[in-house]
């Protein structure tokens, strides 16, 4: 059953991918309107390529379901990769509200990355504590990983506003802005490649370091230590040695783990900039030239008028009572429900400032991109980074 | 302050900026505009009309969608600092030392700045209070008006303000017949049409414009449910700690409920029975399937008489897990944590010498008796007990508490030879004889321990309030978000067809929709004049 699990979750996988080369000839075949009824024939093979990848996904998870006997959303791999299926879901959606490719264009990659980013964690099933013991917990999840990838999908149609109408030909705060956005799912890629790479090789490398404590504690990396642990004594030989040794209050692994990523983004960036010669963001222009602003600002918007009462009611509502049954009470600002409240409250204003303020336009798209970045920081920053720092674990 | 009279006929309130029946434009500034400024249908909010007392300048701020969006943004911000560092009620040492000690400067001046516990601080309570206050006046501001203007329209509008709908199209050539499949195909949308002087408004959705009112009513119910913790009695927060075979009686019941606790079970899972989670469990080492206590909830009946044994019937048999608290007429009881506590040790009364046992004694931590009779002569008296025992500071021994963390004794050994007694001062991992050369000592037999488990007795009678705001906010966003509110207007004026449209959001779907209700007929499709602009904006 595992097995078939994994399978099938791969399968979606490269169906992705290849519905992705298609949605990128459906753009560039294509001659007159987009937005009218017409989905061309590249088109209409990329949705259904979407649509067995998400299929086969679905399978993914039913199978693995059944392996492990509760919802496969309990840890940060079968979540992520649950967020990433969302998206493809909430795009099939959006595709036949509006019916337009270029919308999975720009959404496609970004689910790939995002499940690429899943299968860098632990894959294994994975037994639950007692609190996760509960049926709310798994409508909890699944609901708001739905309404997050719903939100996320404003994100993707802003992105096609911003490439859309900034004005490429000289360089402002604009473009430096957009290229940042641009950089930063290169950077993900970066870290994929990085990851995927060393331990393909089976790289580790042990340390013995002193914790903040004054204790003495084993660490096993899995890159080459470029920052190593606080007085880390490498056991491993011929293990890579530390160019700079961090103080003990530093997560000298995770820092390290971030500066390879960093670096092989900078790397892929400047390899792609070398080929395109212009900003990415610039290259992707010609791409959404037939899109009408007002249009892709609509899919934009409407994204968070669908996604916003469905994360509502799963990252608040559900969130709240199971966090009753299991806690004894619906809310203890622990970090996650914190950063659920913020993103709640981001999408407020954005909605505010939208029907009340009159913000159409860029200003709407530059919000959807800020609501991501809230989204995707809940995801990785507040899992690894903050919560992190209650449990001193060095891995 | 006088209403003002339209040339329609219809009295509008004083401030009406388009005639709420038949939409003249009646304010000066307004008539600039090329497309109408619909929001609120330009109707009389008191918070554009009057802004001379104190009254009207505190009302006019907090109905300010400005002044709420900066609210909320202020409060986003602060609630995103407070993840920085761990709050308060997460850490288990004295905040003051904590802090510093783990996160050097910055925790310092995070614990000055007063971050350690940001949400139970006043001004975070207050940037609340503040957006429960701006949700109740920014309502009350737009809803009554909105409402009038909704159900005074007619369906004959003025020609300004037809022409000033950002949908808005002429037709110079006029069929009947255009209007009665106009009509067909508006009924199959599901608008609801009215037609006056053979003038049609058809309309739907109107409802959805009551989405956030209603939203915001479920959060003002919300956020007066959290409100209710603060009244005493509302809100109960209790542990309580049992022991395995023990009744204790559960706080803040008025000495009603009794809780017993039969057993304190805790599984682990095994790799070898779950095999599906071999691998994830021998990297974890070991991971808890299980926590749970089989208790028993008893109701006392009769009076409650000092001193005396209450009578006790029991109402439920229930086993306490985490997820499934035991729920008795408001109360829950949750399973919360557990310990295990000594209970009883043994010793033996040893010769020194010969290693003979005389005999074995076990004493119950909480409740030891001062003598033990050993028989054959022997006996053990228990000068004194320390159940948590330290050095004082006078370096006498004393005890921390009565709960018997680190139990200690001085014994009185007596035995056939030595009558009298001999002293000795026993504690854990160490003896002491005051005398220095005793025959018999006390040698430690063994440990029983007990489970006792932390319960969390929780009453919250503010919950309804906390549902039903949730219930009302869901309500109000799905009927806000899924639906919107659309008008087209089709009418004759000077011997044409005029056609206008609004809705409160989504205009490409509107637009779309106007498509479908023009076909098979002659009429043109009316244009976006935003839209126009930006094309030509776009040429330039
Ligand atoms: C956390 C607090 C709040 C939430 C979650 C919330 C939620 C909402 C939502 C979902 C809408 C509908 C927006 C749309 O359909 O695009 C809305 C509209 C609105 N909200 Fe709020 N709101 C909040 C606080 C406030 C505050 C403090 C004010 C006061 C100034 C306010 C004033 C308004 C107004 C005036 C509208 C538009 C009503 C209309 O145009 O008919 N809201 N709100």
């Amino acid at each position: 059953m595992v097995t078939i699990s994994s399978n099938l979750l791969f399968i979606a996988f490269i169906l992705y991918l290849v519905a992705t080369l298609f949605y990128g000839g459906a753009i560039t075949s294509k001659k007159g309107a987009i937005d009218k009824k017409g989905t061309n024939r590249w088109g209409k093979i990329a949705v259904l390529l979407t649509i067995i990848g998400f299929i086969s996904q679905l399978g993914y998870f039913i199978t693995r379901w059944i392996a492990a006997g509760h919802a496969p959303v309990s840890n940060m791999f079968e979540f992520t990769t649950f967020f990433g299926m969302a998206l493809v879901g909430a795009f099939i959606v959006i595709y036949f509200i509006y019916r337009t490719t270029l919308l999975g264009l720009f959404t496609m990659p970004v689910a790939i990355l995002v499940i690429a980013y899943a299968s860098m964690f632990p894959r294994e099933i994975t037994p639950l504590i007692p609190a996760l013991q509960s049926y709310w917990l798994h409508i909890h999840v699944t609901t708001a990983a739905i309404g997050e990838a719903i939100l996320a999908i404003s994100f993707a149609a802003g992105l096609i506003y911003l490439v859309k109408a900034i004005d490429q030909s000289k360089a402002s705060k604009r473009t430096f802005w957009l290229e940042v956005v641009m950089f930063s799912l290169v950077t993900v890629l970066g870290f994929v490649a990085i990851s995927s790479t060393f331990s393909g090789l089976g790289y580790h490398e042990k340390f013995t370091w002193i914790d903040k404590h004054g204790n003495e504690a084993n660490l096993e990396y899995t890159m080459p230590a470029l920052t190593g642990p606080h007085e880390g004594k490498l056991l491993t030989k011929e293990g890579f040695q530390p160019l700079v040794e961090m103080p003990a209050l530093i997560n000298a692994k995770k820092l390290n783990t971030v500066i390879w990523s960093l670096m092989a983004g900078l790397i892929l960036y400047g390899v792609i900039r070398v080929i395109l010669r212009k900003r990415i963001a610039a290259a992707l222009k010609p791409l959404v030239k037939n899109i009408k602003l007002d249009f892709v600002d609509e899919i934009s918007y409407r994204s968070v008028l669908i996604g916003f009462p469905v994360f509502t009611l799963g990252a608040l509502i559900f969130a709240m009572i199971w966090a009753q049954m299991a806690w004894s009470r619906f809310w203890g600002w622990d970090p996650k429900e914190v950063w659920a409240l913020v993103t709640w409250l981001f999408y407020a204003a954005f909605m505010h400032l939208r029907l009340s303020k009159g913000w159409h336009g860029e200003k709407s798209a530059w919000l959807a991109v800020i609501g991501f970045v809230i989204i995707m920081f809940n995801l990785v920053a507040v899992n690894l980074v903050i919560a992190g720092l209650h449990s001193y674990a060095g891995s | 302050m006088k209403d003002v009279k339209c040339e329609c006929g219809h009295v509008n309130p004083h401030g009406t900026v388009l005639c709420e029946a038949c939409g003249k434009v009646l304010d000066e500034n307004e008539k600039k505009n090329p497309v109408l400024d619909m929001r609120y249908e330009g109707s009389a909010r008191r918070s554009q009309t009057y802004n001379k007392t104190i009254i009207d300048k505190i009302w006019n701020f907090f109905s300010s969608v400005k002044v709420g969006v900066w609210l909320i943004i202020i409060t986003l911000i602060a609630s995103a600092l407070g993840t920085i560092l761990p709050q308060e009620m997460y850490i288990d040492q004295p905040p003051e030392v904590y802090y510093e000690e783990e996160y050097g400067w910055f925790g310092k001046l995070y614990y000055q700045l007063g971050f350690n516990d940001l949400y139970g601080s006043w001004w975070y309570l207050l940037l609340i209070a503040m957006i429960g206050i701006s949700l109740v006046i920014c309502s009350l501001d737009r809803v009554i008006p909105l409402y009038k203007a909704l159900k005074a329209q007619r369906v004959t509008r003025h020609e300004g303000f037809l022409k000033r709908q950002r949908v808005f199209g002429i037709n110079t050539h006029v069929d009947n017949d255009d209007f009665t499949v106009i009509k067909k195909h508006l009924k199959e949308k599901r608008y609801r049409v009215r037609e006056e002087n053979g003038d049609i408004l058809a309309e739907k959705g109107r409802f959805s414009r009551w989405g956030p009112y209603v939203n915001h009513v479920g959060l003002i119910i919300f956020l007066f449910g959290g409100m209710l913790r603060f009244v005493p009695g509302m809100y109960v927060n209790e542990n309580l700690w049992v022991r395995e075979g023990e009744t204790a009686l559960v706080p803040e019941t008025g000495e009603k409920l009794y809780l017993k606790n039969n057993q304190f079970i805790l599984q682990h899972y095994d790799k070898n029975k779950d095999k599906t989670f071999k691998k994830a469990i021998e990297e974890a080492g070991e991971v808890v399937k299980n926590y749970q206590s089989n208790v028993i909830l008893y109701n006392r009946v009769g009076e409650n008489i000092p001193g005396e044994k209450p009578k006790l019937e029991a109402i439920k048999d229930y086993k306490v897990r985490v997820n499934h608290p035991l729920t008795y007429e408001g109360y829950s009881i949750f399973q919360a944590s557990f310990r295990s506590d000594l209970e009883a040790m043994t010793f033996a009364l040893t010769n020194k010498e010969t290693n003979q046992s005389f005999g074995e004694m076990k004493i119950n931590l909480r409740n030891p008796k001062s003598v033990y009779d050993l028989g054959n002569g022997y006996s053990v008296k228990l000068l004194s007990y320390f159940p948590d025992f330290e050095f004082g500071k006078n370096g006498e021994p004393s005890t921390k508490s009565r709960v018997p963390n680190n139990p200690a004794f001085v014994f009185r050994m007596i035995s056939p030879e030595n009558p009298k007694g001999e002293t000795s001062f026993v504690a854990i991992k160490q003896t002491i004889e005051p005398s220095g050369n005793n025959t018999y000592k006390m040698s430690f037999k063994g440990i029983e321990t007990k489970n006792v488990s932390g319960f969390i007795v929780r009453k919250d009678s503010s919950l309804w309030a906390i549902i039903l705001g949730g219930i009302i906010f869901m309500i109000g966003v799905i009927q806000g978000a899924y639906w919107n509110h659309r008008r087209i207007w089709v009418q004759n004026k000077n011997g044409e067809v005029w056609i206008a449209a609004h809705t409160n959001k989504n205009w490409y779907g509107l637009k779309r929709e106007i498509e479908t209700v023009l076909t098979d007929t002659k009429l043109n499709i009316p244009e976006d004049q935003l839209q126009i602009e930006k094309q030509d904006k776009e040429v330039v």
